[in-house]
């Protein structure tokens, strides 16, 4: 389970949020509404615990994150504005990379699979330099299919994407919490997803955060 | 562990090889400096014996210096440093894979060159082996203590002045006992009091600025 516990956050000088708590069980996703620079992305770091937050705790199976360290790591699945993919590797080699680094073993096989999975049959093993920014975009998020971590952050994760791969990345993340996993996620997008039985977290400046 | 430590290696070094513009600037740039010395200076056998150790240490310190800003910066802004630092795995041993990567590509050529300039300033056989074990000691060394100002200047403007400001105090103790272990063959003294200290450094900087780099890298990614 995961818990925030009055977190409190300032970029520059002014603050984001305070005081806000809530947390996401197993099952669960939350999405982050809110209107540009209300600090959705900066929460979502924090909660990665790549911003130290001001205030507040972030605990992970009643854990502080920060004693966690890489334990939490392994649970996590941070996807943000930035891909995180090398333009000089291919699909294949950019997930299999990443996958090395966070220990979880594949095989070439499932590289390719995962990345044909998201629609890039034909282009895998291409520089990613040369893909369009949606397909890179898909290079990123074939991470999600071949990780087992319990607790995907998502920042955007359907900007540049079209509408099928919008489709097929959202039954992926619905088949996660259905397995009980859980999800933090950004939109602008009205997507089924984002609609039903979800958390909604409203961040903005007049009010302080709050479920 | 040490699957992630060469995966990380071979990541650079394929990156480094399909970039090879980046590998070669570093490397022409020594070149250049050390050639360019005996043609201004005039073909005063004497004085370039004397000058050499000085000159060759300085252009592979500024050529170190020169590649450092890369070391980061490009994972940096692709993201892919973020997602290094939220894996499981030790970002010292991240950094370690890194520095590696980046002193096989931008130190080893240096080293490995070095023996051949060495011979425009009439070094002898001798000199030369001691100017290459020097290099092959000190400039790992100047790759780990310069990996340090590299992350923390990351993301800023002019990073590149500010990290030689940082980083060149940091690598005066290598210059001169660099420099002074070739010196001291020349003028017959025995090599060996600068080897070992260039020994010592170069263990020291390998147990302590993987560290303090994580720690900066940290600093920087928020």
């Amino acid at each position: 389970m995961l818990e925030i516990a009055d977190l409190e956050c300032v970029r520059g000088d002014r603050r984001l949020f305070s005081g806000l708590t809530f947390s996401l069980k197993p099952g669960e996703l939350l999405h982050l509404h809110g209107h540009n620079g209300s600090g959705k992305t900066t929460l979502m770091r924090a909660i990665c615990g790549l911003i130290q937050p001001t205030a507040g705790k972030v605990r992970w199976k009643g854990e502080s994150i920060r004693q966690l360290g890489e334990e939490f790591s392994r649970d996590l699945v941070y996807i943000g504005h930035k891909n995180g993919i090398k333009d000089d590797l291919n699909g294949v080699e950019n997930l299999r990379i990443g996958c090395v680094l966070e220990g979880v073993s594949i095989t070439d096989r499932q590289a390719w699979e995962a990345l044909e999975q998201m629609g890039l049959r034909g282009h895998e093993d291409l520089p990613t330099r040369v893909l369009s920014q949606g397909q890179k975009r898909r290079v990123a998020m074939a991470r999600l299919l071949v990780n087992r971590a319990q607790l995907w952050i998502l920042d955007e994760p359907f900007t540049a994407l079209d509408l099928a791969a919008v489709d097929f990345l959202q039954s992926v993340i619905r088949s996660h919490v259905e397995d009980g996993g859980m999800v933090i996620l950004t939109t602008h997008q009205e997507v089924s997803l984002t609609r039903g039985q979800v958390k909604q977290l409203q961040l903005g400046w007049k009010e302080d955060g709050n479920v | 562990m040490f699957e992630v430590f060469r995966t990380i290696v071979r990541r650079d070094l394929t990156l480094a090889v399909r970039r090879r513009s980046d590998v070669f600037t570093t490397l022409f740039f020594f070149i250049i400096v050390v050639s360019l010395f005996p043609l201004g200076i005039g073909p005063e056998m004497n004085t370039l014996r004397l000058i050499a150790p000085g000159v060759v240490w300085v252009a592979a310190l500024l050529a170190s210096m020169l590649a450092l800003e890369r070391l980061f910066s490009v994972d940096f802004e692709d993201g892919t440093l973020e997602q290094m630092l939220l894996t499981p795995q030790p970002v010292t041993l991240l950094v370690l894979g890194k520095v590696t990567a980046h002193w096989l590509v931008t130190g080893l050529p240096l080293v490995l060159m070095a023996p051949l300039l060495g011979l425009q300033y009439d070094l002898s056989t001798e000199a030369l082996g001691v100017l290459l074990l020097s290099l092959l000691l000190g400039t790992p060394a100047l790759s780990l203590i310069g990996a340090i100002g590299a992350a923390l200047t990351l993301g800023l403007r002019g990073g590149g002045v500010l990290v030689s400001l940082l980083v060149l105090p940091l690598c005066i103790p290598v210059l001169i006992f660099g420099a002074g272990a070739v010196e001291a063959n020349v003028s017959g003294l025995g090599e060996q009091g600068h080897l070992s200290m260039l020994g010592a450094i170069l263990l020291l900087s390998l147990v302590l600025a993987p560290v303090a780099t994580a720690a900066a890298l940290r600093i920087s990614a928020e």
